[in-house]
């Protein structure tokens, strides 16, 4: 379970309790991802809830319990990850079907499913997912390079 | 009546960034304008008794564009928000080197390059 | 036509691949930086003359009424296509020893080619809010790469450009705002076609706003605060862009495809840029004679030669707008050498003052040639490519009968004259000083770009004869002086 010694972080009640509000959140955050083309959300909503789990995790427990779970240099390269992947869905479009465009929705062309449900109106929520994976990365870059990090000088400065 | 409110934020703004001295609340005031502006532009697609505009399933799209309010500035407000969300984060963390380097958050004081 | 969309995503895609392999390795992000800029050079070129429109996604008009974001490439899209790849094409060359005392090339390259996408998107989109998101990605990337050395100066003239670009950009998306709630669209085409007509209070609200944060994002001088301290304090290759490109590209023209295609050029209009460009004409050279700081002294004179250019958008007759065109193509030629060889001379003496140094000319030859060559033809001295846009400026203006403003530019261009050869003097003749008689030339591909800027510069006039002329800047004064047709020209494809 969390690691309950005093000397870290916050008193062990708000530990405890944010041991069981970081999966809900999480889960949360990913039901908005995922329903962004039904429900409001998407991408940006989605990918926000998802680093606020890692700045709650900083705030309660200390930088070193977040930096377990995602270590800097992975999110900056899921970073580029989600970044790539978004713009290999949207080429896919010139080449997928006859007469394609940068942007266009192939999967919905040739499979197009049922309205108001998950699996339907094609390439986006692929394109949901890796703009929430580019948001939530970017947010905890942001916030831990600037809470938990400071600037040392080189010996010439 | 309301946009006249809204210009004020926007007035009360851009009273900060220009008179105040401290780094710090030149950021906020930024970031006060950029909002006044997203409100701005939610509120050019409000339609007088209008509804949400997600679409239910029972719903025909002849009631829909009937009776709901303009969705594209919505949509235009969330792309905004991210580029605030954006220009915000590399505002403070200028401003934690400037107060690293220069001691201070005085605008006055940071002033080497004139002329 | 399906080359128009990977003009945007190739150098979107390389700023991200750039990071996850380049970290380690500096050398491997120096070729892949060069070989995108590269590609984008020709394809640029093999797009010249041609003209399309793009709608994303598969989604035409339906019925004529744009229900999707198109880009558009029409002559004076290929024209800014043409100037912003060349330009960044010479300046990834330098940076490639430029920026080896830097740490973390690997990010300066994935910035750099950001602002390459958001200025490359902002030349070619069809719709208002598109050109605003652009616009913001070059602008934060420029913050960021203003700031890239984390000295005192660049902290400190980062956050100043950063607070004025975002009061801008603010200003602009207020516009937009007014814009959309009062025609119902976003597309230019169609926005044109809806506002045809008088206007009325709220939409000089709205003109106002696009000029005041389009001015800004361009430092006419009421606007001009930030740009004496920006962009000495950037690294030199992104000096170069930045005065080269930046300033030309997210202000004059956006400011100009907004002004003369969606609005129309009324004679009010047409005042106002003539005032404000001859008033930072005359400031702007004013004010840089008076320099000792190299870089200080080109970019006041940036804001002089900018005045050039919005007064000769201002004019809307066909002459001037092609002699407006071709200046800013030339300034960004010449102004970019200019500044990588105030970087080349920072490099060899660790120094920008005036006063510290002279007599330069025997130890780096080639640094002072091509500065030589880019000093007169920004002065405007014949045959240089300088004299001819200078010239037809001055003779647009006698023609559409604007004698006075004939003469400030005149005037202005004398000013110039003796505010470079001073420069000139002061740097690389006089006699050598001996706290710098180790200063050596700087390394090759430093001295390659400099010298493919310097025989541009020699050999850009050519482009005024008529038969190269028909093909690259008539197509695009064109479709600037006839303004209210664009809409018809997009929807009609």
């Amino acid at each position: 379970m969390v690691d309950i010694t005093p000397n870290r972080g916050m008193t062990p009640i708000v530990k405890t309790v944010a041991g069981w509000v970081r999966g809900i959140t999480f889960l949360f955050g990913l039901y908005i991802i995922l329903f962004g083309h039904i429900t409001p959300g998407g991408g940006f909503a989605g990918g926000v809830i998802l680093a606020l789990v890692y700045v709650l995790m900083t705030l309660c427990c200390g930088k070193q319990k977040a930096f377990e779970k995602l270590p800097l240099h992975w999110a900056a390269e899921l970073d580029s990850v989600g970044a790539i992947m978004f713009l290999i869905i949207a080429w896919l479009g010139m080449w997928s079907i006859l007469g394609g465009s940068f942007f266009t929705n192939y999967i919905a062309r040739w499979n197009p499913g049922l309205p108001y449900h998950i699996f339907s109106s094609g390439t986006i929520p692929l394109c949901n997912i890796a703009i929430a994976l580019k948001v939530a990365a970017s947010l905890f870059l942001i916030f831990m390079l600037l809470v938990t990090t400071k600037v040392v000088h080189g010996p010439n400065e | 009546m309301h946009y006249a409110l809204v210009l004020m934020l926007f007035m009360i703004g851009l009273y900060g960034v220009v008179v105040k001295r401290n780094l710090i609340k030149i950021i906020i005031s930024l970031v006060i304008m950029e909002t006044a502006i997203n409100v701005f532009i939610i509120m050019i697609g409000y339609r007088s008794d209008g509804m949400a505009p997600i679409m239910q399933q029972t719903m025909a799209p002849e009631v829909f564009v009937r009776t709901s309010v303009d969705p594209v500035p919505q949509a235009l407000v969330l792309t905004a928000i991210v580029i605030g969300l954006g220009v915000t984060a590399m505002t403070v963390s200028i401003a934690m080197r400037l107060y690293e380097r220069y001691g201070t958050y005085d605008v006055r004081e940071i002033r080497r390059l004139r002329g | 036509m399906q080359i128009i969309p990977l003009f945007v995503a190739i150098p979107l895609g390389a700023a991200f691949f750039i990071p996850m392999v380049g970290r380690k390795n500096p050398r491997l992000s120096d070729t892949l930086a060069n070989l995108v800029t590269l590609a984008l050079l020709v394809m640029a070129i093999s797009v010249i003359g041609k003209n399309g429109v793009y709608w994303m996604g598969g989604w035409v008009p339906r019925l004529g009424i744009p229900v999707g974001i198109n880009l558009v490439l029409d002559g004076v899209s290929v024209f800014m296509l043409v100037t912003i790849t060349l330009i960044s094409f010479m300046a990834t060359l330098y940076s490639i020893q430029y920026m080896d005392k830097f740490t973390s090339k690997s990010r300066f390259y994935s910035l750099f080619l950001l602002m390459v996408t958001g200025m490359i998107g902002v030349s070619l989109t069809g719709d208002l809010f598109n050109l605003y998101v652009f616009l913001e990605i070059a602008s934060i990337a420029s913050y960021a790469l203003v700031a890239f050395g984390c000295q005192h100066e660049e902290l400190e003239a980062s956050f100043k450009y950063l607070v004025l670009g975002s009061v801008g950009s603010s200003l602009i998306l207020f516009a937009i705002a007014i814009m959309y709630s009062l025609t119902g669209t976003l597309n230019m085409a169609q926005m044109s076609m809806q506002l045809g007509g008088g206007f009325q209070p709220i939409h000089l609200f709205a003109i106002a706003l696009f000029i005041a944060g389009f001015g800004l994002k361009a430092a006419l001088i009421p606007f001009h605060a930030w740009l004496p301290d920006a962009h000495p304090s950037a690294p030199a290759p992104i000096s170069a862009m930045l005065s080269g490109l930046v300033i030309k590209t997210i202000g004059i023209y956006a400011m100009a495809r907004i002004l003369l295609n969606v609005i129309g050029l009324t004679p009010a209009i047409s005042t106002i840029l003539l005032v404000f460009g001859t008033v930072s004409m005359v400031i702007g050279v004013l004010l840089c004679m008076g320099q000792d700081d190299i870089k200080r002294f080109l970019a006041y004179s940036s804001i002089s030669q900018v005045g050039y250019i919005i007064l000769g958008l201002g004019l809307g007759t066909r002459l001037g707008i092609a002699a407006a065109l071709f200046h800013l193509l030339n300034h960004a030629v010449f102004k970019s050498l200019l500044f990588l060889n105030a970087g080349a001379v920072e490099y060899a003496t660790g120094t920008r003052d005036l006063n510290k140094m002279g007599g330069l000319r025997d130890k780096m030859p080639v640094t002072s040639a091509t500065s030589m060559i880019g000093s007169m033809s920004i002065a405007g001295v014949p045959p240089f490519a300088g004299f001819w846009s200078k010239l037809f400026i001055i003779v647009a203006c006698v023609q559409a009968e604007r004698y006075g403003y004939a003469t400030w530019a005149a005037g202005v261009s004398v000013l110039t004259l003796a505010a470079y050869m001073r420069l000139q003097r002061r740097t690389f003749f006089g006699e050598p000083k001996e706290a710098y008689a180790n200063a050596k030339e700087v390394p090759g591909f430093m001295q390659v770009s400099m010298l493919g800027l310097a025989a541009l510069t020699i050999f850009m006039g050519l482009l005024w004869i008529p038969q190269a002329r028909e093909v690259f800047l008539t197509p695009a004064a064109k479709v600037l002086q006839e303004g209210l047709n664009y809409a018809s020209g997009i929807l009609g494809m």
